[in-house]
């Protein structure tokens, strides 16, 4: 039984949160959680039990939940209690009117036959008590509309759209932590730990409704129900996008000696080929799994295959040429009338073909001008830009050398690094009044990340790839998606 | 899950996957070398002999299959060699002739049974370097026409499927029908475990099912 609506909005949005288990010792996982909790600025209600009391971080805790004060507003409790004091917690959760519960003590599933009879008899307790059991063995959930930093580990990563769901906590930290250096912000997050009540394709199914997150991203290992788990991310993936990463090696499986059907199938295989059926986009590593969400959730999906690249220098343009021939996208054939129109705005050397070369010959407004004009165009899909951020790459050395200031320099470095920023707003600019990608890579997002080229790709809520590559591989996700969509009338 | 599996010999596997829509290669069932060369005049010359039975499963590797067999006294030696090749292990056999069918390409296609998601259609480039390359697409039974476009479009090697020495294009609705005839199958009858069309020759364009191998659950009909 799926959680209810109203059951989630008391684990990502509740009114106010317990620590059950508090500690005063700052290694231990009760300290931490309510730590994280008060020091993100939660804006509900914290409260706090410990069998001892005493003041924690501020707060006076009780011995037991029976001792909260009446009025206290409840809707979450956050157990870091041990296995065996938890349905009594649960029970006096319940009387108090908690309808969500995060668990983060061990000694269940993961521990044997007697771990896991308490597992059973703690989803059966829950369901009976009308609680939605989140875990346990998990290390928590994060919801930034609530500013809710409910998790024994770091970070706190900054508000944004994607939704995150994990059967790994540690991966939950990896995506948050990419969310961290990127500023592309994450909406909820969680740990499903043994996902003993509630699994990553429940939370999945919530985001997909969830007006607050505009694409899914998880992490599954062993699935308990192959074609249950494809009935619900093919719901899921009809309504938002949802990306995957799948860990666990390949059994190989019993093959029937009879057909050579089954000799050719590798599990893997099977699993790939159901997300494609059910229009999951499955990324192939965890940065190209956070990055394809990223994506997602600030881009709109191409219309069409169609790439044009801008590019301030030949070589990058080549490369990325070559990535987009072994990707499902097209290189845009550049139109004469666009061709044309670029020609008034730079000098003739410029590579009349795409890759749109500018070979050095811009001047200060050509690269917005000819981004508009690209992007515009009806023979093109989706643009990615290169080339942002050498000019203020410059700048710093000359900021940081021994003349400056001095020598014309400051006057220099300024322009160079206003322009970086200019240009990196028009991208996108451009990309919301044409409703078109426009992708923006370069080396220097992790080289040199104060670049102001980068950091205003970032302020305007975008990622700024670190490759051409990577943009080309994010990009060919969209579009991938962007059919599957308009194959089936979903759009 | 685990249950005892037994296989339907060509015949009767095609036979079966015919009645769901999947049209394969059909060849007439003898029971003796002399019926078999009879029978040869009613094909275009050259034909192909192959000793069959429920439980011979694996013909070429057996060495069960005679090709290019030019006239019907080819046709009788043949088959004397192959009725002389049955094992007592075999049990009954019988004899399948048919028409030769040559093309450059293959293709292979099935059912399989996955341990997570149960029932899925295959689609690969076969051959015999077919393992080396595994350059295959699946899907969960039942799939619809768009998901059958995607599995072709999903093989990596479109350059057999394009234009190939002087032969035309695979036909790719015929091959999606194909896939569909075989999701159809596995909807149908849930005891079928897998179903193998090895190899499906292009021919012209067209892919033909000159085999099929059908694995069902013991007990079931």
């Amino acid at each position: 039984m799926s959680p209810t609506p109203e059951q989630f909005r008391a684990l990502f949005e509740p009114r106010g949160v317990v620590v059950a288990g508090a500690s005063s010792h700052p290694g231990k996982f009760g300290f931490v959680a309510l730590h994280n909790i008060l020091s993100q600025g939660f804006a509900g209600q914290v409260y706090a039990t410990n069998r001892e009391g005493g003041t924690i971080l501020g707060i006076e805790a009780v011995p037991s939940i029976e001792d909260l004060p009446p009025d206290a507003t409840l809707d979450l409790v956050f157990v870091c209690t041990p296995a065996a004091a938890n349905a009594d917690l649960l029970r006096a959760c319940a009387a108090r009117g908690i309808t969500a519960a995060f668990v983060t003590s061990a000694g269940y599933g993961e521990a044997g036959e007697e771990g896991s009879a308490a597992e059973r008899a703690l989803v059966d307790l829950a369901a009976e008590l009308g609680i939605l059991l989140a875990g346990p063995n998990g290390q928590g959930v994060v919801s930034t509309p609530a500013s809710l930093c409910a998790q024994i580990v770091a970070p706190y990563p900054p508000s944004g759209r994607i939704g995150v769901a994990s059967q790994s906590g540690n991966f939950v930290s990896s995506f948050l932590n990419y969310a961290v250096q990127t500023e592309i912000g994450i909406s909820r997050a969680v740990s499903a730990g043994n996902a003993a009540a509630v699994t990553v394709a429940d939370y999945l199914d919530f985001y997909a409704d969830d007006p607050e997150t505009a694409a899914g991203l998880a992490y599954v290992e062993g699935l308990v129900d192959g074609r249950e788990f494809f009935e619900r991310v093919r719901r899921v993936a009809s309504r938002k996008p949802l990306v995957l990463l799948k860990g666990g090696a390949t059994t190989g499986g019993q093959r029937a000696a009879a057909s050579h059907t089954g000799a050719l199938a590798a599990d893997d295989d099977v699993f790939d080929g159901m997300c494609r059926q059910a229009g999951v986009t499955r990324a192939a590593t965890v940065e190209e799994a956070f990055e394809a969400a990223a994506t997602f959730a600030t881009q709109p999906l191409p219309k069409g295959p169609r790439v044009a690249i801008v590019t301030t220098a030949g070589g990058w343009g080549v490369v990325t040429a070559d990535a987009i021939a072994g990707s499902e996208l097209e290189l845009a054939v550049l139109a004469d009338d666009l061709c044309d129109a670029i020609d008034e705005k730079l000098p003739p050397r410029w590579s009349h073909n795409n890759p749109i070369d500018l070979a050095g010959g811009e001047t200060r407004d050509t690269i917005p001008e000819v981004l508009a004009l690209v992007a515009g165009h009806d023979s093109v899909d989706a643009v990615i830009y290169l080339g942002l951020g050498i000019q203020s790459n410059q700048a710093q050395l000359m900021r940081e050398g021994c003349f400056y200031p001095g020598d014309g320099l400051e006057r220099i470095v300024a322009y160079h690094e206003r322009q970086d920023e200019r240009f990196a707003l028009a991208a996108a600019e451009v990309s919301v009044a044409t409703g078109k990608p426009v992708l923006t890579a370069t080396e220097l997002s992790i080289a040199s990340p104060d670049n102001p080229g980068p950091r205003a790709v970032r302020a305007g809520g975008r990622l700024c790839y670190s490759s051409s590559n990577r943009a080309v591989t994010a990009l060919g996700h969209l579009w991938r998606y962007a059919q599957f969509r308009r194959r089936r009338g979903l759009e | 899950m685990e249950s005892a599996t037994r296989t339907l010999s060509e015949a009767a596997s095609k036979q079966l996957l015919t009645t769901h829509g999947v049209t394969t290669v059909p060849g007439i069932v003898v029971p003796t070398a002399s019926e078999a060369a009879l029978r040869a005049d009613d094909l275009d010359y050259p034909v192909v002999v192959k000793l069959c039975g429920a439980a011979i499963a694996h013909k070429t590797e057996r060495g069960l299959v005679r090709l290019g067999l030019a006239d019907a006294d080819a046709v009788r030696d043949a088959a004397t060699e192959l009725l002389a090749r049955a094992r007592p292990e075999d049990g009954p056999v019988e004899l399948l002739v048919m028409p030769m069918v040559k093309g450059s390409r293959e293709l292979i296609a099935g059912l399989h049974t996955d341990r997570q998601f149960g029932p899925c259609v295959m689609l690969g480039i076969g051959g015999v370097f077919a393992e080396a390359i595994h350059d295959v697409q699946f899907r969960l039974v039942p799939i619809t026409p768009v998901d059958a476009a995607e599995m072709i479009e999903g093989l990596r090697t479109q350059a057999l499927l394009g234009a190939f020495r002087g032969e035309p294009p695979v036909d790719r609705e015929a091959l999606a029908e194909i896939l569909l005839g075989l999701s159809r199958t596995a909807e149908s009858d849930p005891d079928i475990v897998s179903v193998d069309l090895n190899p499906l020759v292009v021919v012209d364009g067209i892919p033909l099912a000159v085999d099929a191998l059908v694995e069902v659950r013991v007990g079931a009909p």
